[in-house]
């Protein structure tokens, strides 16, 4: 290895600690080498040696056997139209013939090399990296004699606009990712949705306007905004309107001042967009009156206003203020009062 | 037809009265009337009294073995609701699924064998929905998965897989109540749940799920039911949990597995 180094040269560089900041061990740990070679049942009876040649052998075989088995069995088990049971019975047969063809093949080469080939341990030291002096006396000959053609140091306007025409090409793409960032407050677009005063609740998917008549106690209604169908933006808005019908006994409910009026005869309304990061709520109890999300189990209690129970959510989920119009329809009193959905940097409630 | 015959004999042959014709219509018609009247009367009242006779049944039945929790009359008493206005197809559902009789209190009644016999239940049904009306046991039309499948499944995602799970594996609920899943189960009994909403499941009532949108996720489920899972093992399809816990511990198992054997040493 030392002998070596100087010949070739090497990507280790050795030099010697200074005083005073390298410990100095007089008793460094040795390299105590190999073990002693063990020999293997291979190496001492040759009837054992014929015994691992057949099972790499075999291993090698049972591949061929393997890939017959893959095209037999796309043969015998075709995918037909129409039959998906089909599909996968081709898939498993086929899939399992081919896995059982590579397999063998890899394991019979390992089990080779371990049960057959020379067992002794051996180390191969890694190349050296470090070019000979003579290439890298070549390399500063090829870059000194390219300055010295271009005259890059001796041409500094060429050398200095060049830098500046590489500096400022990047500016493009600042500007297209600055784009990505939000363009706008996203204040108002959180906080205004499709409801507004006398928006009617519908049904999800339909559409169909719903009657206070028709949510009996007990029920869930999905609810989308009227017009939300024929919407341009069906599912941004749909993300941020979403809402869960609930009708629960009047004398269930704990209002807090200056939501009286935002429920109607036990029907409330709230934003099924969970305020943790988003998902849709609308595992609705209809015993316990709890709501739970289904992505991080928060709990939120419909008779205390969605306040939060369980779980990571911060803030109960936003009511819809709800009354009826005059032909007995829900309708919307406003919009939320309040962002959808998960906190952000700029929410303010 | 006597007096038509008498008519005739006390006439020479060949000639008839002017009102034989209208005597023996009148004569035909009463008798038909009368046979036709005398038949339904006895059909009424043989339905009728079978009906008396299964309300009678399922009273028997419930005082013995509902009326504990529920009370003499529906009432209700600290251990059970009142099921006053619960209809048949709550008492077909609780019962029919064994969910009723209860076996033990606990975070939700279970699904169990059923205790009753189809008649023994359909009587329960009928004495409970006697005394007050509630949800009937739906028409058989709606329970045959001839609906739209696509619509079906439509609804199924908007309104139940939530809590039953997109393929109908049902999922955990809060402090062990669960939505319990939904494969083979009788038809008649997922349109009952729909209807009447037991435990803690909400209402879907007729003006928020048409009959004919619950005979649409019927059909959704008997699709579930009968499509094989092309993707080989279901792992019960719960999704990316059951198959997380598979790939963690019998993949990673099975490369260190190979990893040890791959650097151990041959004897």
């Amino acid at each position: 290895m030392a002998n070596d180094q100087e010949t070739t040269g090497s990507a280790v560089e050795h030099h010697a600690p200074s005083a005073g900041i390298a410990v100095v061990t007089d008793d460094a740990v040795q390299n105590p080498g190999f073990p002693p070679y063990r020999p293997r049942v291979a190496d001492l009876d040759p009837k054992k040696e014929r015994q691992q040649e057949r099972r790499v052998g075999g291993l090698f075989l049972l591949s061929i056997v393997g890939t017959v088995a893959a095209i037999t069995s796309y043969i015998v088990f075709p995918i037909i139209p129409g039959d998906m049971l089909s599909v996968r019975l081709n898939n498993l047969f086929l899939g399992a013939s081919i896995a059982l063809a590579l397999l063998t093949i890899g394991i019979g080469a390992v089990h080779w090399s371990k049960a057959l080939m020379d067992g002794h341990d051996m180390v191969e030291q890694r190349h050296p990296t470090r070019g000979t002096d003579e290439t890298r006396a070549k390399a500063v000959e090829v870059f000194t004699l390219g300055n010295k053609e271009s005259g890059f140091t001796r041409r500094k306007l060429i050398r200095n606009s060049l830098i500046g025409a590489l500096v400022v090409s990047p500016l493009p793409a600042v500007v297209l990712f600055r784009d990505l960032a939000p363009a706008a407050d996203p204040v108002p677009l959180l906080k205004h949705t499709m409801w507004d005063k006398g928006v009617r609740l519908t049904k999800d998917p339909s559409g169909i306007p719903i009657k206070a008549s028709d949510v009996t106690l007990g029920s869930a209604f999905h609810v989308i905004p009227e017009g939300l169908n024929e919407s341009e933006h069906k599912l941004e808005e749909k993300a941020k309107a979403a809402v869960l019908l609930m009708r629960l006994n009047p004398e269930d409910l704990e209002v807090s001042p200056g939501r009286e009026n935002w429920s109607y005869d036990g029907i409330v309304a709230y934003s099924k967009i969970c305020t943790h990061v988003g998902c849709p709520v609308a595992l609705y109890e209809q015993q316990t009156h709890h709501l739970l999300c289904p992505c991080h189990q928060s709990q939120f209690d419909i008779k205390k206003e969605a306040a939060v129970i369980f779980g990571p959510a911060k803030r109960p989920l936003p009511q819809l203020p709800i009354t009826v119009d005059d032909e007995g329809y829900l309708v919307a009193r406003s919009d939320f009062t309040e962002p959808v959905g998960p906190s952000f940097w700029e929410r303010e409630l | 037809m006597a007096q038509a015959s008498l008519t005739r004999r006390t006439r020479p042959a060949g000639r008839r009265h002017p009102l034989a014709t209208v005597a023996l219509i009148t004569v035909g018609l009463l008798a038909t009337g009368g046979a036709y009247a005398l038949f339904t009367t006895s059909a009424t009242a043989e339905t009728s009294a079978a009906a008396e006779a299964q309300v009678e049944d399922g009273q028997k039945l419930f005082a013995a073995n509902c009326a504990t929790c529920h009370g003499m009359n529906l009432e209700g008493t600290s251990q059970g609701p009142s099921l006053i206005g619960v209809g048949a197809a709550s008492v077909d559902f609780q019962v029919g699924t064994g969910r009723m009789p209860l076996a033990a209190t606990g975070p939700q009644a279970e699904k169990k064998p059923p205790q009753f016999n189809d008649e023994q239940v359909k009587a329960l049904a009928a004495y409970v929905a006697s005394l007050a009306p509630g949800p009937a046991i739906p028409d058989e039309k709606y329970l045959t998965g001839e609906g739209d499948v696509a619509e079906g499944a439509e609804l199924f995602r908007i309104n139940c897989a939530m809590c039953h799970n997109v393929a109908g594996a049902g999922g955990a609920l809060t402090e062990g109540k669960f939505a319990p899943p939904l494969g083979g189960v009788d038809a008649a009994h997922v349109y009952e749940a729909m209807v009447t909403g037991p435990q803690n499941m909400p209402v879907f009532n007729d003006s928020n799920i048409t009959p004919e949108q619950k005979a649409a996720i019927i059909t959704y489920l008997k699709y579930l039911d009968e499509t094989p899972s092309v993707g080989g093992f279901g792992l019960g399809n719960l999704g990316p949990v059951s198959e997380g816990l598979f790939i963690w511990i019998f993949g990673l198992g099975a490369i260190v597995g190979i990893t040890i054997w791959l650097t151990a040493k041959s004897n």
